[in-house]
């Protein structure tokens, strides 16, 4: 037999709501918090998916529209063109200029040129000392030598970039009789500076999350300790060290201020390290204050940001499947 | 057919072909059963059996669960708790539950009882200060926090924590208190505390407690029920069940032939 | 139960030599002495290799501070902080490049934390718990935070300025342009959407370390869920929810890429005064002043003092997120179980 027990704040199904004490149900305004709340997370996670969608789109017109055609196409810009003063067909990038040039390889390889090197240094400098730190630093010395190694990843990137520019550059030019001050070289060695922190600390939770079993064993069984580093940690730690590797590669390639303050911003196609080079993001960051809203460089630029997206996004991926594997051939759970 | 050789004693709670299925593993045949008010029915049985799934069901618990699907029909003085207009929260104010393993609130001891007050929408401190201090008196606490209502809960012993889940429990005035084996994770002194806490509970509540300790069930409860591979074996009274049992798995089990 | 271990016989010419060991060879292998002397040459390169790699990288580090260090603070003072740039930018302070970014991150904190933490607390305890649509917008989230700042300049430029605030001149402003141009607002909302990936990550790290114990305790109590998150989940995250704040704050403060072109303007003879002006910031003032100064050995000391400035800056924010971490951990290390 339902019982109710009256007043405003009664239940209207069988079971009588309110119990002994006669508590109130919840106020109203917890459901319109919670509505508010799921609108704005929806708003944030279609702001997300709008910056993918809208750069792409702005790239579009490359693709189909017949007025930037005249300007330029994808095959003019990934294939080498004959333009009129240069004896052969070349790359070249020169988008502000009576013809407007806009060959993309100078500033790929200009790219990878930056972000090897930056890799080259960053990565041993890196897992390096995440070994150091896992093998040779006692306790106290680890916990201050962390926060320590933080404190060279909060430094922004415009003032990487500045000491690249005011000190680095000059360092080496006297050093290695560099003919272009700014170059790759100097680019790539700044740019480390930004990665090693990531490297760095993911390396160190690798290594410290390899159980003491593994180290123990090969102990017990009379390694010493560099055959159990070589043997055991460093295979053993290889998933996380992939990640924190394809972190900042992901991060060098994407990086812009460092890059278009030191690597002297010269779209030249070549193989040597100390020649000044051009980078995506750097043409980016360096054009985009004049082109005209919707024009052919416009629209390029746009594509070059497309272009940046995808492979750091491919990087991050690729580096995912890498670990993956990594994990099921070491025999771990992922 | 339900399990219940009461003929005297009002039903609390009336359970009629309860199942549980957690996906597609069925974890609890169709139990029916009668809880008696104002008495202690113990649940006892080997691990898996179904026991804390069983209690779970009585105060919606189990729905917390993605995977779980609860079939049957649960009553409460005659209610139904399970339906689709019928909210958990009110079911919980009237069913209350204290955990296995103590869960305070890094809050201050008093705002712990206070929680589920203060959640009902009461505001006035006076009350909520009476109501604090009648709850911590009932689950015998009251003495040793008396001076210290401000302090940390994470600060007290582990039997005194969960004394003071139960004064969480208590403090919004619930009919029933379920209890998952309470006192699994203490030691014998406060083991002995909070059995006699139960049984001066139960002339205000009626209590339906897991335990995998038949001793305890014997010593606490006045009816017992046991549950095997998600089955409800027999109920009967405690002192029925241990010295008379009419199914043979129940004779096993107390035993000691499986455990 | 051990089972006899078969022995090699030994070699016609004696007893094997007792001094073997663990890495006792049968017969022949390399001596036991070269073996471990191979072994001491190996740790200690290891020990060499590794130990100048970790000093290389505190090398590093201290140089450039140490240059920045040396070289600012001739010119770093409280006038410094306080007083307008003057001269072409060779004397006077950076007060209006401070109070710009200031500004600015004040500006993309009130935005990105509501929105933010709302979006972390959705994922994680309201979102249908294994469905793709939520895996889907994890990864999306995990991408943005991989996005190269660059392109948020672009979104900026060409979303915010050229389509919603032109969109805006035309509706509000009868086509005078007002937003349709770079400012503060624009530049605060692309620098939110920039660190929403940090609040939200570190949000949810932060609801995931509360235990579900405390969610149930407080169901059992008949909580609603909004009454759980609230009074019990969050306040615990609380710490976490801080440190990915003040951490989405530093980064803030530091990226310039993304507003070279949403907002922000080298000399400026007034302070931003509503949200669509343009305002000065201290990491573009480096930016400009280093590359395109006309007498750079003039404006080497202002420069040098405003990189200091920027620098303290993000230190002490930095600072302040490992403290409220540590002190967090503190806190819940000796509570209970």
């Amino acid at each position: 037999m339902p019982t109710t027990n009256g007043g405003p704040e009664v239940s209207t199904t069988s079971l009588s709501g309110l119990g002994r004490l006669r508590l109130a149900r919840p106020p109203r305004w917890h459901g319109m918090a919670e509505t508010l709340i799921k609108i704005l997370a929806l708003s944030a996670i279609a702001a997300v998916i709008l910056i993918f969608v809208f750069v792409a789109k702005e790239a579009l017109p490359l693709f189909y529209s017949a007025v930037i055609h005249k300007e330029v196409t994808l095959r003019q810009m990934w294939l080498a063109q004959q333009w009129p003063g240069y004896d052969a067909p070349d790359h070249i990038w020169q988008p502000v200029s009576e013809i407007p040039k806009y060959g993309v390889w100078p500033l790929v390889v200009g790219t990878i040129k930056v972000s090897f090197i930056a890799m080259l240094v960053g990565a041993p400098l890196g897992i390096g000392a995440a070994l150091w730190v896992s093998q040779f630093a006692r306790p106290r010395v680890r916990e201050i030598v962390k926060p320590v190694v933080e404190l060279l990843a909060g430094i922004p990137s415009v003032v990487l970039g500045f000491f690249a520019l005011m000190v680095m550059a000059t360092w080496m030019q006297d050093a290695f009789g560099l003919e272009s001050r700014l170059n790759s070289l100097v680019a790539g060695v700044a740019l480390s500076f930004a990665i090693i922190p990531v490297i760095f600390t993911i390396s160190e939770e690798a290594f410290g999350a390899v159980p003491r079993s593994y180290v123990e064993a090969s102990v017990a069984l009379g390694a010493a300790r560099w055959q159990t580093v070589v043997r055991v940690l460093l295979p053993a730690a290889s998933p996380g060290i992939a990640a924190g590797v394809a972190l900042g590669l992901g991060r060098a390639v994407g990086e812009t201020m460092i890059v278009l303050m030191a690597s002297g911003n010269a779209a030249i196609l070549s193989g040597s390290l100390t020649e000044s080079v051009r980078t995506l993001a750097a043409t980016i960051a360096a054009e985009l204050a004049e082109v005209v809203f919707g024009g052919a460089h416009y629209t390029v630029l746009f594509y070059l940001g497309t272009l940046l997206f995808i492979s750091t996004f491919v990087v991050n991926s690729a580096g995912d499947w890498i670990i993956a594997r990594m994990k099921r051939r070491l025999g771990m759970s992922s | 057919m339900p399990m219940s050789t009461t003929g005297d004693a009002k039903m609390k709670m009336e359970v009629r072909d309860l199942q549980v299925y957690y996906g597609s593993k069925r974890a609890l045949a169709p139990v029916s059963i009668d809880l008696p008010e104002k008495n202690v029915t113990a649940l006892i049985g080997p691990s898996g059996c179904g026991k804390s799934t069983f209690l779970r069901s009585l105060n919606r618990m189990n729905e917390l669960i993605p995977s779980c699907r609860v079939m049957g029909d649960v009553r409460l003085d005659g209610d139904a708790i399970y339906g689709p207009g019928i909210d958990p929260v009110v079911v919980r104010r009237r069913i209350g539950m204290v955990f296995q393993r103590s869960n305070p609130f890094p809050k201050s001891i008093f705002e712990n009882v206070a929680y589920g007050l203060r959640i009902g929408g009461i505001k006035d401190r006076g009350e909520i200060a009476g109501r604090v201090e009648k709850a911590l008196r009932q689950s015998a606490l009251w003495d040793e926090v008396k001076d210290r209502l401000a302090d940390n809960a994470l600060g007290l012993s582990g039997g005194q924590q969960q004394r003071l889940c139960i004064a969480r429990a208590l403090a919004v005035e619930p009919e029933v208190l379920l209890m998952d084996e309470p006192a699994s994770a203490l030691d014998p002194i406060a083991t002995a505390h909070i059995e006699e806490l139960i049984d001066e509970l139960a002339s205000t509540y009626t209590v339906v407690i897991v335990t995998h300790n038949m001793q305890q069930a014997a010593r606490v409860s006045d009816w017992t029920a046991f549950f095997y591979m998600g089955d409800l074996v027999e109920f009967d009274r405690t002192n029925s069940i241990f010295t008379k049992p009419t199914q043979a798995k129940t004779e096993d089990y107390i035993t000691g032939r499986f455990g | 139960m051990s089972q006899v271990v078969a022995f090699p016989t030994p070699p016609p010419g004696g007893p094997p030599a007792l001094s073997q060991g663990a890495q006792g060879q049968a017969r022949g292998a390399e001596s036991p002495f070269v073996r471990q002397v191979r072994n001491r040459l190996g740790d200690l390169a290891l020990a060499i290799s590794t130990g100048s790699a970790m000093a290389l990288v505190l090398l590093i580090l201290f140089v450039v501070i140490g240059d920045v260090i040396i070289h600012g603070s001739a010119r770093f003072s409280l006038r410094f902080i306080t007083s307008a740039p003057e001269q072409g930018m060779t004397a006077g302070g950076i007060f209006p490049a401070l109070f710009g970014t200031v500004a600015m991150v004040v500006l993309m904190t009130l935005a990105v934390v509501p929105v933010g933490v709302a979006t972390a607390i959705y994922l994680h305890e309201y979102a249908p718990a294994g469905s793709p649509v939520t895996r889907a917008v994890r990864i999306a989230v995990n991408n943005l935070a991989g996005v190269p700042s660059i392109v948020f300049g672009l979104f900026g430029l060409g979303f915010f300025i050229q389509f919603v605030g032109a969109g805006m001149d035309r509706i509000f402003m009868g086509g005078q342009k007002v937003f349709g141009q770079p400012a503060l607002l624009w530049a605060a909302l692309t620098m939110a959407i920039l660190t929403m990936p940090v609040v939200i990550v570190a949000t949810e790290e932060a609801l995931r370390s509360v235990p579900r114990e405390l969610r149930e305790a407080s169901l059992a109590l008949g909580a609603t869920k909004f009454q759980t998150v609230f009074r019990v989940v969050v306040p615990q995250g609380l710490p976490g929810i801080l440190t990915g704040t003040i951490l989405a704050i530093s980064r803030g403060a530091g990226e310039v890429a993304p507003i070279l072109f949403t907002g922000v303007a080298y000399f400026l003879p007034r302070l931003p005064a509503t949200l669509h002006d343009q305002f000065m910031h201290l990491g573009n003032h480096v930016y400009v002043l280093s590359t395109q100064s006309p007498d750079v050995d003039a404006t080497k000391p202002l420069l040098y003092a405003t990189v200091l400035v920027l620098l303290i800056l993000t230190f002490v924010l930095n600072l302040s997120a490992v403290v409220v971490r540590s002190r967090m951990r503190k806190r819940f290390a000796g509570a209970g179980h």
